[in-house]
């Protein structure tokens, strides 16, 4: 053993840093620590963010794919029509007002008035019987009045509109098949709500899934939260790398649950875009929405730190130096 | 002379075995060094790790740096904890960090700059002789020097008190001497020393008061008469 000296250069007392400079300096530490800690197992780091990713993408993916769906519900609904079949009494300027006095009804997009010759020439032109009706002595086709709603209109109003319709006078009948637009919407409804649960069922797994990466953290740095208790450290002091190894998995695991769910719309864009065009619907395939975006990596930042926050604090109360 | 540690008729037990301490009473001056000497499994460590709050007392009063340790509540450990240095028999320090990070730890806890904990560091570790094995890791050095890294991380944020539970232990003869000398040296600065050992040999000569403790209970004449009386100044302090 060399010599010893006087310690009195190592116990001079220096001012400590303000507290600003000292919580950078400390939020640095714990930031640089905990990038260590992950890149020190790289593979078992992006396993847990990929698991962490695969969990966020589903309520991510599943929420675009709600989305689509709402856009070709929101097309589909442009094509339904109500058709005004007019009484024979009902002569051609009266349905001509009728028709233009409907057009300009709220909820109403356009109402276009189809008079017998006209619909008689459609049917002719479109029907193929075209030497069958020569044959009738008169049209048996009735007057009609096409009537399409607002497309923005709430389907409670449309409803209405097309009951109300249906009780004109001069109406003989009003056909509508709507039927199958309302479940379709009603499948969505429910659809939504079951995304909402699946969404918080995920987010209870990623915290899961977080606070036991991190408690296996914990154990493995025992005996060092033991030595840091001992020389004076406080519980804040030794939680902070932890809550940043926990918001670390939730940013790598938000950025991979996003480029999961852009590349899955890459792999779907062209089998929707010809599903779509069999529906006559909007065509192009919509991606992950900014808030959507947003949402992913909210949700992994705060349930990263959730988890971590959690387990830290559960464990670091039966840690405690022998 | 104030007094740094203060025990007052302390007993303890773990569960339900034997008491390890038996009505205890002692004192610390400030600035003072003292030995506490005893057979293995006679309290010396207990009485050490009460002092350092890694133990609550089940009867009697302790006020260690001026405060009612009973009064202590569990989120004010850490900042008491940062006014005592201590050395144990195994040093415990982080097999994976370096020297110089051991010894960093206690300024890094209390947010020293990164220039300050640089100097401080290599300041302790010239005191203790390991200037040139800052950046070894500790499975890599011997017993002494792990002992040394061990005080050296104990003084370097400079404490009120150091408590040194058998910290020659695993020294031979003339570490054990310079780790003593080391040990003196700190209190000459100011600081307060208790160090618990059985090499009665090397602490004889000592200029320094002895307390001997055996089946639980010291054996200080001088202590044990004067906290006959409990001054209720040291323990309303804290």
């Amino acid at each position: 053993m060399t010599p010893v000296k006087t310690p009195q250069s190592a116990a001079r007392v220096a001012p400590p840093p303000g507290w600003l400079a000292r919580t950078l300096q400390d939020h640095s530490r714990a930031l640089n620590s905990s990038l260590s800690e992950l890149l020190r197992k790289p593979v078992a780091t992006l396993l847990t963010a990929f698991v962490i990713g695969l969990t966020l993408a589903l309520p991510a993916g599943l929420d675009t794919v709600l989305r689509n769906l709402d856009v070709v519900g929101d097309s589909l609904q442009g094509s339904l029509r109500a058709s005004l079949f007019l009484k024979d009494s009902v002569d051609a300027d009266r349905a001509q007002e009728l028709s233009h006095s409907l057009g300009k009804r709220p909820g109403v997009a356009s109402a276009r008035y189809i008079s017998r010759e006209q619909a008689l020439d459609e049917f002719r032109q479109h029907s193929g019987f075209g030497e069958a009706l020569d044959l009738l002595k008169d049209n048996p086709l009735p007057a009609v009045i096409v009537v399409t709603p607002d497309r923005h209109a709430p389907q409670a109003q449309t409803d209405a509109l097309f009951k109300e319709l249906g009780k004109l006078p001069e109406v003989e009948q009003a056909q509508l098949d709507e039927k199958w637009l309302q479940r379709l919407y009603a499948i969505l409804t429910l659809v939504q709500r079951a995304v909402l649960v699946i969404a918080s069922a995920l987010g209870l797994a990623v915290v899961i899934v977080i606070a036991n990466t991190i408690r296996l953290d914990i154990e493995r740095h025992r005996e060092e939260i033991a030595v840091m208790k001992l020389i004076g450290a406080a519980d804040a002091f030794i939680r902070r790398p932890f809550l940043y190894t926990g918001l670390g998995y939730g940013l790598v695991g938000a950025v991979l649950a996003c480029a999961m769910v852009v590349g899955a719309g890459a792999l779907l864009s062209q089998p929707a875009h010809e599903l779509a065009g069999l529906y006559e619907a909007e065509t192009s395939l919509r991606g992950l929405a900014p808030q959507a975006i947003l949402g992913v990596f909210g949700a992994g930042l705060v349930l990263g730190w959730l988890g971590a926050f959690w387990t830290v604090s559960r464990h670091l109360k039966h840690i405690e130096p022998a | 002379m104030a007094d740094i540690v203060f025990f007052h008729r302390v007993s303890q037990r773990y569960g339900e075995g034997p008491e390890i301490l038996r009505d205890v009473s002692f004192r610390l001056g400030e600035g003072e060094m003292m030995f506490l000497t005893g057979p293995s499994g006679a309290g010396k460590s207990t009485l050490l790790k009460l002092i350092g709050l890694l133990a609550r007392p089940q009867s009697g009063q302790i006020a260690v740096l001026g405060q009612n340790i009973a009064q202590i509540r569990r989120a004010r450990i850490p900042a008491f904890r940062r006014q005592i240095g201590m050395i144990f028999q195994n040093p415990s320090l982080l097999n994976e960090r370096s020297v110089f990070d051991n010894v960093a730890l206690p300024l890094i806890i209390r947010g020293h700059s990164g220039v300050d904990i640089g100097r401080r560091v290599r300041g302790a570790l010239d005191a203790v002789g390991l200037l040139d094995k800052e950046k070894a890791l500790p499975p890599t050095l011997s017993g002494g020097e792990q002992q040394r890294v061990g005080i050296a991380r104990a003084v370097v944020a400079k404490p009120k008190l150091l408590l040194a539970d058998e910290p020659t232990g695993n020294l031979d003869p003339q570490m054990a001497r310079d780790v003593m000398q080391l040990f003196q040296r700190f209190n000459q600065v100011g600081v307060s020393v208790l160090v618990a050992t059985h090499a009665l040999g090397l602490i004889q000569r000592l200029p320094y008061r002895i307390a001997h403790i055996e089946h639980g209970h010291i054996e200080n004449r001088e202590d044990a008469d004067a906290t006959t009386d409990t001054p209720e100044s040291e323990l309303d302090a804290g």
